[in-house]
């Protein structure tokens, strides 16, 4: 189900735990398996992460597959939904939203014709409210696909960044 | 030892207790839903909230160590208050429908609630809801909006049952308990989360919506289905069974339950019961009194006697009957002339008998047996057979105890393994000949009788060997299938060597609720009760390959109950009058039998199991016996009568337990697993083709769980399938799931074929109690997979 890439990834992250804990290491397994399935999969349902993976990542680890679940959908970045190529998750907590973050949602929601939580139906972005990334300084920032911190987004810097996307 | 106050309360509790341990040790009630004795601390339900003296707010008392000196209220302004705010919480997204609620009235939330919370609720607001979930045929989870996370059913299925089936997904007020998507929740013993569950998000589903807990007495009684006697309150309404819960007894079943012990008494009503007593008359069955059919009886027996002799008659009776029924029978038909009585059905080696030197066993009471440091169980599907001793092995497994297996398939314990052995049925003798040789190697100077020379000690049995001999308390148990196996009687004897050698304590983890009951009773060809001497009389084996002109079959589907069905079968078709004492008129028994006497299931009369442990438990009768059905030792007295035979004048069944354990005798002296000396053969019987592992599926044990429709949708109840080792199927050019003809003797059986890479090659798993597998020989005989149609 996942490459032999990520699966050395994997083994990787266990090696890093004494060897009856591999239960320590889902956290890293699943951001792997759900890393592959952004890069690999062509339709959003393909980029999130089933109950299969899932499965999957616990058997490979050897713990119950219930208790990855547990993990998979108690964390958000786990994404459990279908999710565009690009997830931008915008920050409209407090600090953010004293300095636009509000208005960078709403003008990426015009620009995108999506609302919050939705995709476009080419399938290419998602957009999402997040909770406070410990940026407040960047204000207003956003996040994209998970690992990439974008500051300062003006209206002109996403209207750059969304450029450099297409 | 630390000193504590409670509420003024002085007392003194060992190092590491907490405070609600110590409160509940003097009889102070602390509120609480997620705290479980047996579980591990969550404090996660807050209820448990108490004033410590100098500590700055409320302490949870589950998770709060007792420290020297420390001073606890439980009822100071402060601790109210945490609980009444607590409750408050509690209660904002709990519906407040108790009056629809199946948990209304032994709900601890509704309990709690009024001794803690507030008559009337201040939220308004929306409250949350929660989309029921499927957790199988046992238990329901379809009012999951009920559920205040208190997270006992999670911890159980992880702690107690070894592998979390159940998890709490999401976050904050999101979160939800299920089991993993598209699965259900199969775990042997699962029913506990229904009792663990402190609200009426999980309820038992044969039991819902039937009943309120206030309109149900509770009766004491004792599970006849594994030979564990786990104790269970049996709850009864207008004369019906309408659940069984678990009766705290922490030396036999702590304050658990299998699901075969808690859901079995869903069959005691069964369409199946036996009514009324019932005569064949030309092949047509006929409704008949008490009166004609015990006339019936005498006649038949009297009959057949005059013709052939009264060795002609034999008498299988079953171990799931009680210590009194089992006495009586033996009596009635030694008295009657008859020594062909036996309770062995499912063995297959008798060799053992002239050797064995009183009843068989445990060899310990339960407690010693998990507190063993190092256990070797030898041809045990341990989960199925006893499935709370399987549950506490793990929480022994859990403290250091070294847990050593001798099967035919590395079966999935949920726990820890230290060393397995896994070879096909015909191959143990020598493996545990040479976990003995292993032995000698290690304890210089100790010699053995037995001819271990020309056996290859494999890296295995040398660790099982230096596991018993290293371990300061050690036990060797044979399991049910070592009881079935065809070399009991050597795996017994090698059992006893090694024990002898490393003084580690042997013996059986017995079949049925009172297998040790009925070797006590002397329902067995060569012995009587206690032991006493009497005539030699054909064992099980012996009166179905000879067949006999009448069978006595008293509580047994010999179709399901036996070692080699087909042959059984033949018998009983063979014979001129089965006579059936049997509290069901099964498929089987009424093909066979010619007379059916309706007897009472262990619900519905007086008795006596003896568990494995040699505990003698009696027990009443919670519910008058249904229809026509009379207890069978009444029956048999009245046969006994009618058959002119002196000394069957009872009344009550406790004569009959007086006479036959000799009142005041203790009954552990009858109790021995010692053999006198046997030779044993090492050598490994070269078979070209494959051998039948025939196991008792969990469900198909004893007449009354076949009959319980819950448990028959148990995915463990599912239709046998003849279980390969992958390379198996390989040699026979099959695909898994493949329709399969297996043959055995002169009979076949066409059913799927599954992979199993668990198991040993050259064997066939392939259940037996099954009505598809009826047709099918002996259970570890020699079989043949075809490829089917």
């Amino acid at each position: 189900m996942l490459t032999a890439e990520s699966l050395a990834l994997i083994d990787r992250e266990v090696a890093k735990y004494p060897a009856d804990q591999a239960r320590s290491a889902v956290m890293s397994a699943l951001r792997i398996a759900l890393e592959e399935r952004r890069q690999t999969g062509t339709v959003p349902e393909e980029r999130c992460l089933t109950t299969e993976v899932i499965e999957f990542v616990a058997n490979y680890l050897g713990i119950p597959p219930v208790a990855a679940y547990e993990v998979a959908t108690f964390y958000n970045m786990y994404d459990m939904k279908p999710v565009g190529k690009y997830k931008i998750t915008v920050c409209t907590n407090l600090p953010c939203a004293l300095r636009g973050g509000v208005d960078t949602a709403n003008y990426i929601s015009r620009k995108l014709g999506i609302g919050l939580g939705e995709t476009t139906p080419d399938g290419k972005f998602t957009l999402l409210e997040g909770e406070c990334m410990g940026a407040c300084g960047d204000a207003p920032v956003l996040l994209l696909n998970n690992h990439s911190m974008c500051s300062f987004m003006t209206p002109e810097a996403i209207d750059k960044k969304l450029a450099e996307l297409e | 030892m630390l000193e504590i106050e409670i509420d003024g309360k002085k007392l003194t509790v060992p190092q590491g207790s907490t405070v609600i341990e110590a409160a509940h040790s003097i009889g102070t009630y602390i509120p609480h839903f997620c705290y479980h004795k047996k579980l591990s601390i969550a404090a996660n339900c807050r209820m448990c909230l108490v004033e410590v003296e100098k500590a700055p707010k409320p302490l949870p008392a589950c998770a709060t160590p007792v420290t020297d000196g420390m001073k606890v209220h439980t009822n100071s302004d402060m601790a109210r208050n945490a609980q009444k705010g607590v409750m408050e919480f509690l209660l904002i997204n709990h519906p407040l429908d108790c009056p629809i609620c199946d948990q209304g009235g032994e709900c601890q939330l509704q309990d709690l609630a009024v001794g803690y919370g507030n008559s009337a609720s201040r939220y308004q607001e929306e409250k949350r809801v929660v989309v029921g979930k499927d957790m199988g045929p046992l238990i329901s989870a379809a009012e999951m909006t009920r559920c205040i996370h208190c997270t006992r059913c999670v911890r159980f299925t992880e702690e107690i049952g070894g592998f979390q089936e159940i998890g709490m997904a999401n976050r904050g007020e999101f979160s939800e308990i299920l089991p993993f998507l598209g699965k259900t929740v199969n775990s042997e013993i699962s029913g506990n989360v229904i009792d663990l569950c402190p609200v009426g998000a999980l309820t038992s589903k044969p039991f819902r919506y039937s009943a309120r807990p206030w309109e149900l007495s509770r009766r004491k009684s004792v599970s006849p289905h594994d030979g564990l006697g786990s104790n269970l309150i049996v709850q009864v309404r207008t004369g019906q069974v309408m659940r069984v819960l678990p009766l705290e007894n922490e030396a036999i079943n702590e304050c658990w339950l299998s699901d075969r012990d808690r859901f079995s008494y869903e069959g005691l009503n069964s369409e199946e019961r036996l009514r009324v007593p019932m005569i064949k008359h030309g092949g047509v069955w006929h409704e008949t009194d008490w009166q004609t059919a015990l006339e019936y009886v005498v006649k038949g027996l009297n009959g057949v006697s005059a013709d052939h002799g009264k060795d002609a008659i034999g008498v299988l009776a079953s171990p799931y009957s009680t210590l009194e029924e089992l006495y009586l029978v033996q009596k009635l038909a030694r008295a009657f002339g008859v020594n062909n009585i036996d309770h062995r059905l499912r063995r297959s080696d008798f060799r053992g008998d002239e050797a064995q030197q009183g009843v068989q066993w445990l060899g310990s009471t339960i407690l010693e047996l998990v507190s063993a440091k190092s256990v070797l169980l030898v041809g045990s599907t341990q989960r199925k057979e006893q499935p709370l001793l399987a549950a506490r092995l793990r929480q022994a497994v859990k403290k250091g105890t070294e847990l050593n297996v001798l099967h035919y398939a590395a079966d999935e314990l949920l726990t820890r393994v230290n060393a397995g052995i896994v070879l096909p049925p015909q191959a143990w003798v020598a493996a545990l000949g040479g976990v003995l040789k292993a032995v000698l190697g290690l304890k210089e100077g100790s010699t053995t009788t037995l001819d271990v020379s020309a056996i290859d000690v494999s890296e295995d049995a040398a660790r099982i060997a230096a596991s018993l001999v290293n371990a300061e308390s050690a036990a060797i148990v044979l399991g049910n299938v070592a009881q079935h196996h065809p070399d009991f009687s050597q795996l017994l004897m090698l059992a006893q060597e090694i024990g002898r050698l490393t003084g580690a304590r042997f013996g059986l983890t017995t079949e049925a609720g009172n297998s040790v009951g009925a070797e006590l009773a002397g329902a067995l060809p060569k012995r009587g009760p206690l032991g006493t001497t009497v005539t030699a009389g054909l064992n099980a084996r012996e009166m179905l390959a000879s067949p006999r002109k009448a069978y006595v079959l008293l509580n047994t589907e010999v179709e399901f109950d036996s070692y080699d069905s087909q042959q059984a079968v033949a018998a009983m078709k063979a014979a001129e009058t089965v006579i059936a004492l049997s509290a069901y008129k099964g498929q089987g028994l009424l093909d066979y039998a010619d007379v059916l006497l309706p007897i009472a299931p262990f619900t519905e009369t007086a008795g006596t199991f003896v568990s494995m442990e040699g505990r003698v438990q009696s027990f009443n009768g919670v519910v008058r016996p249904l229809g026509e059905a009379r207890p069978a030792w009444k029956v048999l007295r009245v046969l006994g009568n009618m058959l002119g035979l002196s000394g069957f004048a009872y009344d009550s069944v406790e004569e009959i337990r007086g006479e036959c354990l000799k009142a005041g005798t203790d009954v552990s002296a009858n109790l021995s697993n010692t053999l006198s000396s046997m030779p044993v053969d090492f050598s490994v019987a070269a078979t070209a083709g494959l051998i039948r592992a025939g196991e008792v599926p969990m469900y198909h044990a004893d007449a009354i769980c076949r009959r319980s429709p819950p448990l028959q949708l148990t995915a463990e109840a599912a239709a046998p399938r003849a279980y390969v080792h992958g390379s198996v199927l390989q040699q026979l050019g099959l695909e898994e799931g493949a329709a399969v003809v297996a043959v055995q003797g002169d009979s076949q059986v066409t059913l799927p074929v599954a992979v199993d890479n668990r198991l040993a090659a050259g064997v066939v798993r392939l259940a037996c109690a099954h009505p598809t597998t009826v047709a099918l020989g002996g259970l570890f005989d020699r079989i043949e997979l075809k490829r089917g149609a």
